[in-house]
């Protein structure tokens, strides 16, 4: 995908870095985010996601490099640029002692919303996180998928500019994060311009125009989902089980089969335009594997590729 | 979502309002959450007192009373003389309540200042927040001592008014120095128990509570000296039945209560913003 055009950007950054003492948490990164688009920085944890994302929530000041939120720097205009963005961090912090519709009107006070406004726009709120029916529940007996609906909520009551989320689904059980997913698709089709961290690929695939892989701080790849998996892998991948005494063996009797291979501690992935050709050929060799797996490509492999790990090590 | 039409924040928030108002939002949210442990305020608020005064005031001032035909220190009434004391003392523990574990509470337990900070404000109007809603709490705490106070006949004169202004003045300067200390607690580990039993306590009673703290021996007395509470108190009974103090002491006095207030306040503003930031 085309980089967006500087006048359509709502976020910036240039060599932007962060150094704690003398560990680099973020080492020179450059990105932007044009209105509009689904933007996702994808890596496993410590990759430094959640520090880039504290700086462009400008609530962490950078160490280096420049920086643009909204036209602004942070550094001179963090409570301006504040106040038009909408954060839902990596840890809910809703207040416990306030249910869940004054966590939401207590939240929109904040920005200075009338009591007339918020009257309204909590039940848009309520019905959009499909909390309705827990409107004067305590934010305790909520489920962690409630409370993360409702952290996301709490972040649209000002209609903000940006809707920035930190690992929006960590945690959750597979309903409550397709749940989640349709919230934000949702918020994607009206045209928020959200941006993403998360480690998972199948979130990053579902939710993000554009994503960037990082790494040790650094960017790995940038691109669409398709397009990173187009660059950096097969159409198709085969997984097989041999045991793990036996793939290191049978790996390098099976090496000329597909585009590449990896071979991990548990299997071994061939990469390969056709899949199941792949099989057919490893089994026409005599070798037939404990288990067998024929799947689309990832991001998961992308990342493999990139930087020889998986993401969730 | 899709019901209304999407202003967008560049429309809807005026930043130049959380800029002045953003301390007044933070105390608004206090001031909601306090309402819901209104009882126990209420108790604590009532309860207090009237055990104090029945059993301190009424028992023991009955006593001393009788031994002194009514002039008992300071040539007063021992209930008159103890009561400036009294409602220091419920001052600075209703400013307690408010600037100690809300502020764990919102670093710390459920990080709700992290909250805030990302919609906006900044970490002085939240530390400013919290303090004005301590000042609340202890307008309250105050009001309903003093009228309790006057309902058990402690005051000789209407001039007993005057605690009124002078013990708010020493729960805002007392609880933005405490504030400023939890500011730097990562989590309670107790440490609120140990200020309560090792400094409230003995400045309760080692401040010239219930005798002047001249009665004291020295070696004693400098608890009094440092303790908020016995200055607040000296100028309590000054202003209510000229309790002698030489006019430099007044100064003393209100000048030590105002720079503690107002260096808690700085360390509070720059502790709250740096935490904020980290």
């Amino acid at each position: 995908m085309p980089a967006p055009e500087p006048e359509e950007m709502m976020i910036s950054a240039k060599n932007l870095t962060k150094v704690y003492g003398d560990f680099t948490a973020v080492d020179g990164i450059d990105f932007a985010v044009a209105r509009g688009e689904a933007f996702g920085l994808l890596g496993p944890n410590g990759a430094g996601k959640s520090t880039t994302m504290r700086m462009i929530t400008a609530t962490l000041q950078r160490s280096g490099g420049d920086l643009t939120i909204l036209s602004k720097d942070p550094d001179l205009a963090g409570p301006q640029i504040r106040a038009h963005l909408g954060v839902v961090p990596q840890s809910d912090n809703l207040d416990t002692e306030l249910n869940v519709y004054e966590n939401l009107y207590i939240y929109g006070r904040y920005f200075g919303l009338s009591k007339k406004y918020l009257t309204k726009k909590i039940d848009e709120l309520l019905a959009f996180a499909q909390l309705e029916d827990k409107r004067n529940a305590k934010v305790d007996q909520l489920s962690g998928g409630m409370k993360r609906r409702l952290t996301i909520a709490r972040a649209l009551v000002n209609e903000p500019e940006v809707l920035l989320l930190d690992e929006p689904t960590t945690g959750l059980d597979p309903q409550a994060r397709h749940v989640l997913w349709d919230r934000l698709f949702r918020l994607k089709e009206q045209g928020v311009t959200l941006v993403i961290t998360t480690h998972y690929m199948d979130e990053a695939e579902q939710l993000c125009d554009r994503l960037i892989v990082m790494d040790q701080g650094k960017i790995m790849a940038e691109g669409s989902p398709a397009s990173l998996i187009e660059q950096y892998s097969s159409p198709e991948v085969v997984e097989v089980r041999f045991g793990s005494d036996r793939n290191a063996e049978v790996s390098e009797q099976i090496a000329h089969i597909g585009d590449r291979m990896d071979v991990l501690p548990d299997r071994i992935l061939i990469y390969a335009r056709d899949g199941e050709q792949a099989l057919a050929e490893i089994i026409a060799l005599g070798h037939h594997p404990i288990t067998s797996l024929v799947r689309r490509s990832s991001l998961e492999d992308v990342f493999l590729r990139l930087t020889g790990r998986t993401l969730v090590d | 979502m899709a019901q209304t039409q999407w202003q967008g924040a560049s429309v809807l928030v005026d930043t130049r309002r959380i800029a002045r108002r953003g301390a007044l939002y933070v105390a608004e949210y206090r001031i909601r959450n306090m309402l819901k442990w209104w009882q126990a305020i209420l108790a604590f608020g009532l309860g207090n007192p009237i055990l104090y005064l029945t059993s301190i005031g009424i028992g023991v001032g009955t006593l001393i009373d009788r031994h002194t035909n009514g002039a008992g220190p300071d040539g007063v009434k021992y209930l008159a003389f103890i009561a400036p004391a009294l409602l220091a003392t419920a001052a600075l523990q209703g400013a307690m309540d408010e600037v100690t574990f809300p502020v764990v509470h919102g670093f710390d337990w459920r990080k709700v200042f992290f909250a805030m900070h990302a919609a906006g404000l900044t970490g002085k109007q939240i530390a400013q927040g919290v303090m004005i809603s301590a000042i609340l709490r202890t307008i309250f705490t105050v009001g309903v001592y003093w009228s309790i106070l006057w309902l058990f006949d402690a005051f000789d004169s209407p001039r007993a008014l005057w605690l009124i202004p002078i013990d708010i003045y020493l729960g805002a300067c007392f609880g933005a120095a405490l504030m400023a200390v939890s500011a730097y607690m990562k989590e309670d580990d107790g440490w609120f128990a140990i200020i309560g039993r090792f400094v409230i306590a003995p400045m309760f009673l080692f401040s010239g509570t219930f005798y002047a703290l001249s009665t004291l021996p020295l070696t004693v007395q400098w608890v009094g000296w440092i303790s908020p509470l016995w200055h607040a108190t000296e100028v309590g009974r000054y202003f209510s039945y000229d309790h002698p103090i030489p006019g430099h002491m007044l100064l003393v006095h209100i000048g030590y209560l105002t720079a503690m207030g107002l260096i808690g306040l700085w360390v509070a503003n720059r502790k709250f913003a740096l935490r904020l930031a980290a």
